[in-house]
Protein backbone atom coordinates (compact mmCIF):
# COMPACT_ATOMS: atom_id res chain seq x y z
CA UNK A 1 0.00 0.00 0.00
CA UNK A 2 1.15 3.27 -0.85
CA UNK A 3 0.97 5.80 2.12
CA UNK A 4 1.24 9.62 2.09
CA UNK A 5 1.99 11.81 5.29
CA UNK A 6 2.01 15.51 4.86
CA UNK A 7 5.19 17.11 6.67
CA UNK A 8 6.49 20.48 7.18
CA UNK A 9 9.96 20.13 5.12
CA UNK A 10 10.87 18.64 1.68
CA UNK A 11 13.47 16.62 3.50
CA UNK A 12 13.80 13.35 5.24
CA UNK A 13 13.29 13.67 8.63
CA UNK A 14 10.83 16.34 8.46
CA UNK A 15 8.27 17.00 11.17
CA UNK A 16 4.50 15.76 10.51
CA UNK A 17 2.41 18.48 9.39
CA UNK A 18 -1.05 18.92 10.49
CA UNK A 19 -2.85 20.71 7.58
CA UNK A 20 -2.88 18.89 4.13
CA UNK A 21 -3.65 21.15 1.70
CA UNK A 22 -0.52 23.59 2.61
CA UNK A 23 1.59 21.00 3.96
CA UNK A 24 5.10 21.71 2.61
CA UNK A 25 5.78 18.34 1.40
CA UNK A 26 4.80 14.78 1.69
CA UNK A 27 6.43 11.37 2.62
CA UNK A 28 5.03 8.94 0.60
CA UNK A 29 5.66 5.34 1.54
CA UNK A 30 5.72 1.92 0.18
CA UNK A 31 4.74 -0.69 2.64
CA UNK A 32 5.17 -3.52 0.87
CA UNK A 33 8.97 -2.52 -0.31
CA UNK A 34 9.48 0.50 2.57
CA UNK A 35 10.75 2.63 0.05
CA UNK A 36 9.96 6.16 0.96
CA UNK A 37 10.43 9.05 -0.76
CA UNK A 38 9.98 12.83 0.44
CA UNK A 39 8.07 15.23 -2.28
CA UNK A 40 7.46 18.91 -2.30
CA UNK A 41 3.94 20.04 -2.45
CA UNK A 42 3.09 21.98 -5.57
CA UNK A 43 0.23 23.46 -4.14
CA UNK A 44 1.70 25.20 -0.82
CA UNK A 45 1.76 27.94 -1.55
CA UNK A 46 -1.22 27.88 -3.84
CA UNK A 47 -2.96 31.48 -3.71
CA UNK A 48 -6.23 29.32 -2.91
CA UNK A 49 -7.78 25.92 -3.72
CA UNK A 50 -4.56 24.15 -2.48
CA UNK A 51 -6.09 21.14 -1.37
CA UNK A 52 -7.90 20.43 -5.08
CA UNK A 53 -4.19 21.04 -6.10
CA UNK A 54 -2.81 19.40 -3.49
CA UNK A 55 -5.05 15.82 -4.06
CA UNK A 56 -5.16 15.33 -7.64
CA UNK A 57 -1.09 15.52 -7.48
CA UNK A 58 -0.95 12.74 -4.85
CA UNK A 59 -3.72 10.88 -6.79
CA UNK A 60 -1.09 11.22 -9.65
CA UNK A 61 1.70 9.55 -7.55
CA UNK A 62 -0.82 6.28 -7.03
CA UNK A 63 -1.09 7.23 -3.38
CA UNK A 64 -4.21 4.55 -1.82
CA UNK A 65 -4.13 6.26 1.74
CA UNK A 66 -3.33 9.83 3.22
CA UNK A 67 -2.12 10.80 6.63
CA UNK A 68 -2.47 14.52 7.97
CA UNK A 69 -4.11 16.40 11.26
CA UNK A 70 -6.67 18.34 8.98
CA UNK A 71 -8.70 17.88 5.69
CA UNK A 72 -10.28 20.55 3.78
CA UNK A 73 -14.10 20.22 2.32
CA UNK A 74 -12.78 20.02 -1.09
CA UNK A 75 -9.58 18.21 -0.60
CA UNK A 76 -11.80 15.79 0.76
CA UNK A 77 -14.26 16.24 -2.24
CA UNK A 78 -11.10 14.88 -4.98
CA UNK A 79 -9.51 12.53 -2.54
CA UNK A 80 -12.60 10.03 -1.42
CA UNK A 81 -14.36 9.45 -4.80
CA UNK A 82 -11.00 8.63 -6.29
CA UNK A 83 -11.05 5.81 -3.24
CA UNK A 84 -8.45 7.39 -1.35
CA UNK A 85 -8.46 6.53 2.32
CA UNK A 86 -8.09 9.55 4.27
CA UNK A 87 -6.87 9.33 8.27
CA UNK A 88 -6.51 12.45 11.19
CA UNK A 89 -3.61 12.41 13.44
CA UNK A 90 -2.62 14.91 16.10
CA UNK A 91 0.66 13.94 16.24
CA UNK A 92 3.54 11.70 15.65
CA UNK A 93 6.74 10.79 13.86
CA UNK A 94 6.78 9.29 9.85
CA UNK A 95 8.08 5.78 11.72
CA UNK A 96 5.48 6.03 14.52
CA UNK A 97 2.52 7.32 11.92
CA UNK A 98 3.05 4.08 9.63
CA UNK A 99 3.07 1.41 12.48
CA UNK A 100 -0.19 3.33 13.93
CA UNK A 101 -1.71 3.00 10.57
CA UNK A 102 -1.09 -0.66 10.12
CA UNK A 103 -2.22 -1.50 13.45
CA UNK A 104 -5.35 -0.04 13.03
CA UNK A 105 -4.89 3.03 15.59
CA UNK A 106 -5.39 5.69 13.56
CA UNK A 107 -8.94 7.36 12.90
CA UNK A 108 -10.07 7.46 9.51
CA UNK A 109 -12.01 10.28 8.11
CA UNK A 110 -16.07 8.75 8.15
CA UNK A 111 -18.35 9.56 5.15
CA UNK A 112 -19.68 13.54 5.65
CA UNK B 1 -14.10 63.30 -14.12
CA UNK B 2 -14.83 60.53 -11.69
CA UNK B 3 -14.15 60.98 -8.42
CA UNK B 4 -13.85 57.63 -5.84
CA UNK B 5 -14.49 57.42 -2.38
CA UNK B 6 -11.95 54.81 -0.28
CA UNK B 7 -11.08 54.00 2.94
CA UNK B 8 -8.68 51.97 4.28
CA UNK B 9 -10.73 50.76 7.99
CA UNK B 10 -14.22 50.22 7.63
CA UNK B 11 -16.97 52.43 8.95
CA UNK B 12 -15.07 55.61 8.96
CA UNK B 13 -18.01 57.41 6.76
CA UNK B 14 -17.13 56.60 3.31
CA UNK B 15 -20.86 56.74 2.15
CA UNK B 16 -21.41 59.38 4.00
CA UNK B 17 -18.74 61.59 2.43
CA UNK B 18 -19.77 60.00 -1.15
CA UNK B 19 -23.52 60.90 -0.82
CA UNK B 20 -22.80 64.22 0.75
CA UNK B 21 -20.59 65.23 -2.61
CA UNK B 22 -23.38 63.56 -4.99
CA UNK B 23 -25.70 65.58 -3.90
CA UNK B 24 -24.10 69.00 -3.52
CA UNK B 25 -22.96 68.70 -6.95
CA UNK B 26 -26.36 67.11 -7.79
CA UNK B 27 -27.67 70.73 -7.78
CA UNK B 28 -26.21 72.15 -10.91
CA UNK B 29 -24.92 69.59 -12.48
CA UNK B 30 -25.56 65.88 -14.05
CA UNK B 31 -24.42 62.92 -11.23
CA UNK B 32 -23.78 59.25 -12.00
CA UNK B 33 -23.79 57.69 -8.46
CA UNK B 34 -21.80 54.15 -8.30
CA UNK B 35 -22.44 52.05 -4.86
CA UNK B 36 -19.50 49.73 -5.57
CA UNK B 37 -19.37 48.85 -1.99
CA UNK B 38 -21.53 45.27 -3.64
CA UNK B 39 -21.03 43.47 0.22
CA UNK B 40 -23.04 45.91 2.02
CA UNK B 41 -23.98 48.81 -0.74
CA UNK B 42 -26.15 51.08 1.90
CA UNK B 43 -25.73 54.70 -0.71
CA UNK B 44 -29.50 53.77 -1.43
CA UNK B 45 -30.84 54.62 2.36
CA UNK B 46 -29.08 58.29 1.83
CA UNK B 47 -30.04 58.76 -1.47
CA UNK B 48 -33.63 57.55 -1.23
CA UNK B 49 -32.67 55.63 -4.40
CA UNK B 50 -35.44 54.45 -6.80
CA UNK B 51 -33.96 51.13 -8.66
CA UNK B 52 -35.73 50.45 -11.92
CA UNK B 53 -33.65 48.10 -13.60
CA UNK B 54 -32.38 45.09 -12.42
CA UNK B 55 -29.81 42.22 -14.17
CA UNK B 56 -27.67 39.45 -13.02
CA UNK B 57 -23.79 40.01 -12.48
CA UNK B 58 -22.64 36.60 -13.82
CA UNK B 59 -19.34 34.84 -14.74
CA UNK B 60 -18.79 32.02 -16.95
CA UNK B 61 -17.25 28.88 -15.55
CA UNK B 62 -16.54 25.85 -16.99
CA UNK B 63 -18.77 22.23 -17.55
CA UNK B 64 -17.34 18.99 -18.34
CA UNK B 65 -19.22 16.95 -20.78
CA UNK B 66 -17.23 13.76 -19.93
CA UNK B 67 -18.44 11.92 -23.46
CA UNK B 68 -15.89 13.81 -24.83
CA UNK B 69 -13.23 14.53 -22.47
CA UNK B 70 -9.83 12.67 -23.05
CA UNK B 71 -8.46 12.95 -19.49
CA UNK B 72 -5.47 14.85 -20.12
CA UNK B 73 -5.26 17.07 -17.76
CA UNK B 74 -4.36 20.31 -19.51
CA UNK B 75 -7.87 22.09 -17.83
CA UNK B 76 -6.25 21.51 -14.42
CA UNK B 77 -2.88 22.16 -15.13
CA UNK B 78 -3.68 26.10 -16.96
CA UNK B 79 -5.90 26.89 -14.01
CA UNK B 80 -4.07 29.42 -12.05
CA UNK B 81 -7.09 29.16 -9.10
CA UNK B 82 -7.29 25.28 -8.85
CA UNK B 83 -10.47 25.24 -9.97
CA UNK B 84 -10.12 22.09 -11.53
CA UNK B 85 -9.17 18.69 -10.64
CA UNK B 86 -8.67 15.87 -13.01
CA UNK B 87 -8.79 12.54 -11.35
CA UNK B 88 -9.12 8.91 -12.71
CA UNK B 89 -12.78 8.75 -12.75
CA UNK B 90 -14.00 12.02 -14.05
CA UNK B 91 -12.54 15.89 -13.73
CA UNK B 92 -13.77 17.85 -10.82
CA UNK B 93 -15.09 21.57 -11.07
CA UNK B 94 -15.12 23.90 -8.11
CA UNK B 95 -17.20 26.54 -9.54
CA UNK B 96 -16.59 29.06 -6.51
CA UNK B 97 -13.44 28.36 -6.94
CA UNK B 98 -13.33 29.58 -10.46
CA UNK B 99 -12.67 33.16 -11.49
CA UNK B 100 -14.01 32.78 -15.15
CA UNK B 101 -10.86 33.38 -16.90
CA UNK B 102 -11.61 30.82 -19.60
CA UNK B 103 -8.03 29.30 -20.35
CA UNK B 104 -9.87 25.89 -19.27
CA UNK B 105 -12.04 26.22 -22.64
CA UNK B 106 -9.21 27.57 -24.97
CA UNK B 107 -6.90 25.05 -24.11
CA UNK B 108 -9.15 21.97 -24.45
CA UNK B 109 -8.06 19.95 -27.22
CA UNK B 110 -11.07 17.36 -26.77
CA UNK B 111 -13.65 20.21 -27.00
CA UNK B 112 -15.02 18.74 -24.02
CA UNK B 113 -15.65 22.11 -21.74
CA UNK B 114 -18.43 25.00 -22.35
CA UNK B 115 -18.98 27.72 -20.27
CA UNK B 116 -21.90 28.60 -18.02
CA UNK B 117 -22.68 31.54 -16.49
CA UNK B 118 -22.84 31.29 -12.75
CA UNK B 119 -24.66 34.20 -10.41
CA UNK B 120 -22.29 36.47 -7.99
CA UNK B 121 -25.08 38.71 -7.94
CA UNK B 122 -27.35 41.84 -8.88
CA UNK B 123 -26.85 44.65 -10.82
CA UNK B 124 -29.38 47.45 -10.07
CA UNK B 125 -29.81 51.01 -11.63
CA UNK B 126 -32.13 54.16 -11.04
CA UNK B 127 -32.37 57.37 -9.90
CA UNK B 128 -32.75 59.44 -7.10
CA UNK B 129 -35.40 61.85 -5.81
CA UNK B 130 -32.44 64.88 -6.47
CA UNK B 131 -31.59 63.77 -10.06
CA UNK B 132 -28.76 61.75 -9.08
CA UNK B 133 -28.67 58.69 -11.83
CA UNK B 134 -27.37 55.73 -9.76
CA UNK B 135 -26.24 52.13 -9.78
CA UNK B 136 -25.35 49.50 -7.07
CA UNK B 137 -24.26 45.97 -7.11
CA UNK B 138 -24.99 43.58 -4.66
CA UNK B 139 -23.05 40.15 -3.96
CA UNK B 140 -24.73 37.12 -3.30
CA UNK B 141 -24.62 36.34 0.48
CA UNK B 142 -21.45 33.34 0.87
CA UNK B 143 -20.25 34.51 -2.52
CA UNK B 144 -16.60 35.61 -2.54
CA UNK B 145 -16.31 37.10 -5.75
CA UNK B 146 -16.81 40.51 -5.80
CA UNK B 147 -14.52 41.90 -8.24
CA UNK B 148 -16.41 40.81 -11.68
CA UNK B 149 -19.91 42.22 -10.30
CA UNK B 150 -17.96 45.64 -9.70
CA UNK B 151 -16.25 45.40 -12.87
CA UNK B 152 -19.90 43.99 -14.25
CA UNK B 153 -21.54 47.27 -12.17
CA UNK B 154 -19.13 50.08 -13.94
CA UNK B 155 -18.90 48.67 -17.50
CA UNK B 156 -23.17 48.34 -17.77
CA UNK B 157 -23.18 52.06 -16.30
CA UNK B 158 -20.97 53.95 -18.61
CA UNK B 159 -20.93 58.14 -17.52
CA UNK B 160 -22.72 60.06 -19.94
CA UNK B 161 -21.11 63.21 -21.89
CA UNK B 162 -20.71 65.61 -19.10
CA UNK B 163 -22.35 63.48 -15.48
CA UNK B 164 -19.36 63.46 -12.59
CA UNK B 165 -19.10 60.17 -11.42
CA UNK B 166 -18.96 59.80 -8.04
CA UNK B 167 -17.76 56.29 -6.88
CA UNK B 168 -18.76 54.57 -2.88
CA UNK B 169 -15.93 51.97 -3.18
CA UNK B 170 -15.72 48.70 -0.91
CA UNK B 171 -13.40 49.45 2.26
CA UNK B 172 -9.82 48.01 2.30
CA UNK B 173 -7.32 47.75 0.26
CA UNK B 174 -7.89 44.59 -1.90
CA UNK B 175 -8.63 43.25 -5.22
CA UNK B 176 -12.06 44.73 -5.10
CA UNK B 177 -11.33 48.45 -4.18
CA UNK B 178 -8.93 48.35 -6.79
CA UNK B 179 -11.33 47.04 -9.23
CA UNK B 180 -13.70 50.40 -7.29
CA UNK B 181 -10.51 52.64 -8.01
CA UNK B 182 -9.78 52.10 -11.84
CA UNK B 183 -10.12 54.93 -14.11
CA UNK B 184 -10.93 57.34 -11.04
CA UNK B 185 -9.06 60.37 -11.38
CA UNK B 186 -8.97 61.67 -7.88
CA UNK B 187 -9.41 59.26 -4.82
CA UNK B 188 -11.00 60.97 -1.37
CA UNK B 189 -9.81 59.05 1.34
CA UNK B 190 -11.88 59.22 4.67
CA UNK B 191 -10.38 58.16 7.94
CA UNK B 192 -10.64 58.36 11.20
CA UNK B 193 -8.16 59.77 13.98
CA UNK B 194 -7.04 56.71 15.55
CA UNK B 195 -4.45 54.37 15.91
CA UNK B 196 -6.74 52.46 13.31
CA UNK B 197 -7.83 54.35 11.42
CA UNK B 198 -4.14 55.52 10.70
CA UNK B 199 -2.88 52.53 10.38
CA UNK B 200 -5.16 51.31 7.43
CA UNK B 201 -4.70 55.06 5.81
CA UNK B 202 -1.72 54.31 5.23
CA UNK B 203 -2.31 51.33 3.29
CA UNK B 204 -4.73 53.11 1.12
CA UNK B 205 -2.67 55.79 0.76
CA UNK B 206 0.40 53.08 -0.38
CA UNK B 207 -2.28 51.84 -2.68
CA UNK B 208 -3.28 55.17 -4.83
CA UNK B 209 0.41 55.75 -4.91
CA UNK B 210 0.91 52.16 -6.63
CA UNK B 211 -2.33 52.69 -8.63
CA UNK B 212 -0.96 56.48 -9.60
CA UNK B 213 -3.92 58.12 -8.81
CA UNK B 214 -4.08 61.53 -7.24
CA UNK B 215 -5.90 61.17 -3.43
CA UNK B 216 -6.66 63.98 -0.62
CA UNK B 217 -8.03 62.78 2.87
CA UNK B 218 -10.79 63.75 4.59
CA UNK B 219 -10.73 63.45 8.68
CA UNK B 220 -13.63 62.13 9.99
CA UNK B 221 -15.17 61.98 13.69
CA UNK B 222 -11.98 64.59 14.26
CA UNK B 223 -11.48 64.81 18.17
CA UNK B 224 -11.80 61.45 19.09
CA UNK B 225 -8.47 60.11 18.78
CA UNK B 226 -4.95 62.42 18.43
CA UNK B 227 -2.92 64.49 15.87
CA UNK B 228 -0.95 61.77 14.22
CA UNK B 229 -3.17 61.09 10.93
CA UNK B 230 -2.78 64.82 10.20
CA UNK B 231 0.91 64.44 10.90
CA UNK B 232 1.30 61.49 8.96
CA UNK B 233 -0.44 63.16 5.98
CA UNK B 234 1.34 66.37 6.53
CA UNK B 235 4.93 64.29 6.35
CA UNK B 236 4.25 62.33 3.01
CA UNK B 237 2.38 65.26 1.14
CA UNK B 238 -1.18 63.99 1.07
CA UNK B 239 -3.63 67.12 0.91
CA UNK B 240 -6.72 67.01 4.14
CA UNK B 241 -9.38 68.01 2.38
CA UNK B 242 -11.65 68.45 5.30
CA UNK B 243 -11.96 67.75 9.36
CA UNK B 244 -15.26 67.03 10.18
CA UNK B 245 -15.46 67.16 13.95
CA UNK B 246 -17.30 64.09 16.21
CA UNK B 247 -20.75 65.01 16.54
CA UNK B 248 -23.29 63.04 18.03
CA UNK B 249 -26.13 64.79 16.19
CA UNK B 250 -24.44 63.67 12.79
CA UNK B 251 -24.61 59.62 13.65
CA UNK B 252 -27.80 59.87 14.87
CA UNK B 253 -29.07 61.84 11.53
CA UNK B 254 -27.21 59.52 9.09
CA UNK B 255 -28.42 56.43 11.42
CA UNK B 256 -32.40 57.43 10.56
CA UNK B 257 -31.14 57.59 6.68
CA UNK B 258 -30.36 61.58 6.26
CA UNK B 259 -27.53 63.05 4.35
CA UNK B 260 -25.04 64.85 6.48
CA UNK B 261 -25.46 67.86 4.00
CA UNK B 262 -29.37 67.52 4.88
CA UNK B 263 -28.82 67.71 8.34
CA UNK B 264 -26.47 70.10 8.17
CA UNK B 265 -26.70 72.37 4.99
CA UNK B 266 -23.33 74.13 6.39
CA UNK B 267 -21.66 71.29 5.10
CA UNK B 268 -22.74 72.40 1.14
CA UNK B 269 -20.05 74.95 1.06
CA UNK B 270 -17.32 72.87 2.23
CA UNK B 271 -17.87 70.20 -0.36
CA UNK B 272 -18.25 72.62 -2.84
CA UNK B 273 -14.89 74.12 -2.17
CA UNK B 274 -13.30 70.86 -1.41
CA UNK B 275 -14.41 69.79 -4.94
CA UNK B 276 -12.96 72.91 -6.29
CA UNK B 277 -9.65 72.29 -4.53
CA UNK B 278 -9.54 68.48 -6.00
CA UNK B 279 -9.75 69.24 -9.67
CA UNK B 280 -11.06 72.38 -10.49
CA UNK B 281 -14.54 70.94 -11.16
CA UNK B 282 -17.22 74.17 -10.69
CA UNK B 283 -20.37 72.61 -8.78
Amino acid sequence: MKIAISVTAPKPGAAFATRFGRAPAFVIIDTNTDDRQTVANPAARAGGGAGIRAAEFLIRQGVEAVISGAFGPKASDVLRPSGLRLYRAASGTVDDLVARLLKGDLDAVEDA
Amino acid sequence: MIIAVASGKGGTGKTTIATSLALTLASDRPVLFLDCDVEAPNAHLLLKSSFNQRKDATLLVPVIDESRCGQCGTCAEVCQYNALAVTEQRVLVFPEMCHGCGSCALNCAWGAIREVPRGLGILESGNTPAGIRVACGLLNIGEALAVPVIRQLKASTPARPGETTIIDAPPGTSCPVVEALRGADYVILVTEPTPFGLHDLKLAYELTRELGLPAGVIINRNGIGDQRVDDFCQHVGLPVLLHIPMDRAIAVGIAQGIPLTTLKPDYRPLFRQLLLTIAGVRP
